[in-house]
């Protein structure tokens, strides 16, 4: 079951919202219905929904009504129309009390600028959320260092906010979501001022908490790399509409419409695509069974000038050239292995693109895809630059 | 009703007669509230005064000293200028005046940040109240503050009480506006951020926005006591007590000396208030 569910939300602003929800039933623009009422269309009718565990990036420009969504999750905006399941209960009907008894147990929510209590020291603005639930000075004493260990801020209990780096102070936001122990963590361009390196290493901590916590996290970035290195899957928001959801992958290789596409067109592509994407099924000969006649005329049949060799588990043994097969052949030499070659390069399934580009570099033979040992595909030259020009031809369908 | 109208017309609408009359029926029909407070808040000011006033005035004024020092972070000049500025008031002969001066304006003050925070929270809190309470704010302001006198005297007759209540409606707005205006200048995020979190309304006052408003409130409190403080010379031509009354009957009598030396030392007193309400103010930061 989804841990969360949002079933056509939207938030008009302004003071017309019923006129404008008919005109977008009609199926006006966003700019027609402004032109028209005066009301201004946040979010159009999105529906999603993120299973327990799943990193959840919501993705757009400024104004593209992302901010606007993540705040429709928590009813920090009140939605306009439509209802947002957690747990399958129904935010949107909730009574206030309820409301906050949902933001206290299930919910943390992470800010752009950080928004912590300039008045609180460190340990007090982790403290922050059990305070309000009136758990004991020891207890939220407790949990709340816990919370900050887990971040690597242990040793600034003390200190003032402002007496910390950016970096360090999202840490401090991030530990105070986490100190209430919520399923959801909502994060709000929570890395956007942070400068890159320190940025990237904020998404890599993410991850890992992720992974060991299994928090269910909803990440709203306007930056593309950002979502596309953490997302298992991303939201792509335009004017208030989710046009695309999908897998990095997905979203990368088969764009919904023209806006993707321009939107996905300058992504380094070398860091999402893998070998995975780009190899191609490798021609082999069997050494178990087969001799260099074999090789020689499968070579021939593909027109390549070297052939891989597998056992018959498919684990990769090395490769043979033709020179070296027909060679072979003039002396009546049967035994496969003797003219094997094994200076072969080979990479892992999950390797990135940026890291194959070293490995191939100079490699006259292609190389080989290996998953456990075994030949899984090879990725030849070609495939990679062809890959960088963004020809959305390569195989996908490997995925 | 036309009848009504055309005289109005041609004689005037009757305001002064109906405030008059409005005022009548105040004083008349509240009195069972006026005289109660009236009397306690009388004998409340009689009791704080007479308590300073046995203080042996050496122990005030070291009392001061030290802790104007303490409050400018240990520097000399607050402390220095108190010890020698109050020493001028009492060696010139005015100290009961000051006590008394001191006094009006201590409660006063307090009373307008009684009434004057709660009501800048509700202005914050509600643009209706805001767009009710903000003319009515101008209106205290703006009209002179002798006109107060006038019903004060009704309610409350003549001393020290009606002063008061004529220097509460004085002083109140700083201490009002500065309060909406801090609350409504908290950051959006920080507020969002005690909500995403589930407090209720209360949490979120108490825990994020008047801390956050502090130094703002804290300001418009300033404003009050300073307003407070130059109600007591208007204070003092309905019988109110102190260094007032002695710039009054200076002026009535002519005496340009006397009137000098009271009017400095409700100057000396005036720096000494500014100055503690700012450094508290200050010191957090």
């Amino acid at each position: 079951m989804p841990i969360i569910e949002a079933k056509n939300l939207t938030k008009v602003f302004g003071k017309n919202p019923k006129q404008a929800l008919e005109l977008l039933e009609q199926g006006f623009s966003k700019e027609e219905i402004l032109k028209k009422t005066g009301s201004t269309v946040g979010v159009n009718r999105a529906s999603f929904s993120v299973e327990p565990g799943e990193i959840f990036v919501i993705m757009g420009l400024s104004g593209s009504g992302k901010s606007t969504l993540v705040r429709l999750i928590n009813r920090l905006i009140e939605p306009t129309e439509g209802s947002i399941l957690i747990n399958g209960q129904d935010l949107a009907k909730m009574d206030k009390k309820a409301l906050r008894q949902v933001r206290r147990e299930k919910l943390g929510m992470v800010f752009q600028r950080f928004a912590l209590f300039p008045n609180r020291t460190v340990l007090q603005n982790t403290e922050f959320g059990l305070e309000i639930q009136k758990v004991s000075k020891e207890e939220r004493t407790k949990k709340a260092t816990e919370a900050l260990k887990m971040v690597g801020l242990g040793g600034y209990l003390d200190q003032q906010p402002n007496q910390l780096s950016g970096g360090m102070q999202q840490r401090v936001g991030l530990a105070r979501a986490l100190a209430n122990d919520p399923q959801i963590l909502l994060m709000d361009e929570a890395f956007s001022a942070l400068d890159p390196l320190i940025r990237k290493d904020m998404q890599d901590e993410l991850i890992d908490l992720q992974s060991t916590m299994k928090k269910t996290i909803i990440f709203i970035t306007h930056d593309l790399d950002e979502a596309l290195r953490i997302g298992d899957r991303i939201a792509l928001m335009k004017d208030g509409t989710i046009v695309q959801i999908g897998t990095p992958e997905e979203i990368l290789m088969n764009p919904a419409n023209d806006y993707v596409e321009r939107f996905v067109e300058d992504v380094d592509r070398t860091k999402v695509l893998t070998a995975e994407h780009i190899m191609k099924r490798p021609e082999t000969i069997n050494t178990d069974k087969h001799g260099p006649r074999v090789a020689l005329e499968r070579m021939k049949e593909a027109g390549i000038s070297s052939i891989l060799a597998v056992d018959s588990k498919r684990n990769l043994k090395g490769y043979v050239t033709a020179d070296d097969a027909s060679e072979a052949k003039k002396k009546d030499i049967r035994d496969i292995s003797e003219i094997l070659r094994t200076d072969i390069k080979q990479v892992e399934k999950g390797t990135s693109m940026h890291e194959i580009f070293t490995i191939i570099n100079g490699s006259p033979i292609p190389t080989a895809v290996v998953e456990d040992g075994r030949l899984v595909g090879i990725i030849v030259r070609g495939a990679v630059i062809a890959a960088l020009a963004g020809d959305s031809e390569v195989n996908y369908e490997n995925v | 009703m036309f009848n009504t109208l055309k005289d109005w017309f041609i004689n005037g609408i009757p305001i002064a007669e109906g405030t008059e009359w409005l005022t009548d029926q105040i004083t008349e029909k509240f009195s069972f509230l006026f005289d109660p407070i009236k009397e306690h808040l009388g004998n409340f000011m009689d009791f704080t005064t007479d308590n300073l006033l046995l203080v042996p005035p050496v122990i005030i004024i070291i009392i001061v000293a030290l802790v104007a020092f303490f409050l400018s972070g240990k520097k000399l000049g607050l402390a220095v200028f108190s010890i020698l500025g109050l020493w001028l008031i009492y060696n010139q002969g005015f100290w009961e005046h000051l006590i008394n001066t001191f006094a009006l304006v201590l409660i006063a003050s307090l009373l307008s940040v009684i009434v004057g925070v709660p009501v800048g929270i509700l202005m914050s809190k509600s643009k209706t109240a805001e767009s009710i309470i903000k003319p009515i704010l101008d209106f205290m302001q703006t009209m002179p503050a002798f006109v107060y006198l006038i019903p004060a005297v009704a309610f409350f007759s003549i001393g020290m009480v009606p002063g008061i209540f004529a220097s509460l409606i004085f002083a109140t707005p700083p201490t009002v506006r500065f309060t909406n205006l801090g609350i409504r200048q908290v950051s959006k995020e920080l507020i969002e951020a005690s909500e995403a979190f589930g407090s209720t309304g209360m949490q979120k006052l108490l825990k994020v926005e008047l801390p956050m408003a502090k130094a703002t409130i804290m300001a418009g409190i300033n404003q009050t006591v300073m307003l407070a403080l130059s109600m007591v010379v208007i204070a003092s031509m309905i019988g109110a007590p102190g260094l007032g009354r002695e710039v009054l009957s200076a002026l009535q009598r002519a005496q340009v000396g006397t009137g000098f030396v009271a009017g400095i030392g409700i100057v000396i007193l005036a720096i000494i208030i500014d100055r503690f309400t700012q450094s508290a103010n200050s010191k957090k930061h």
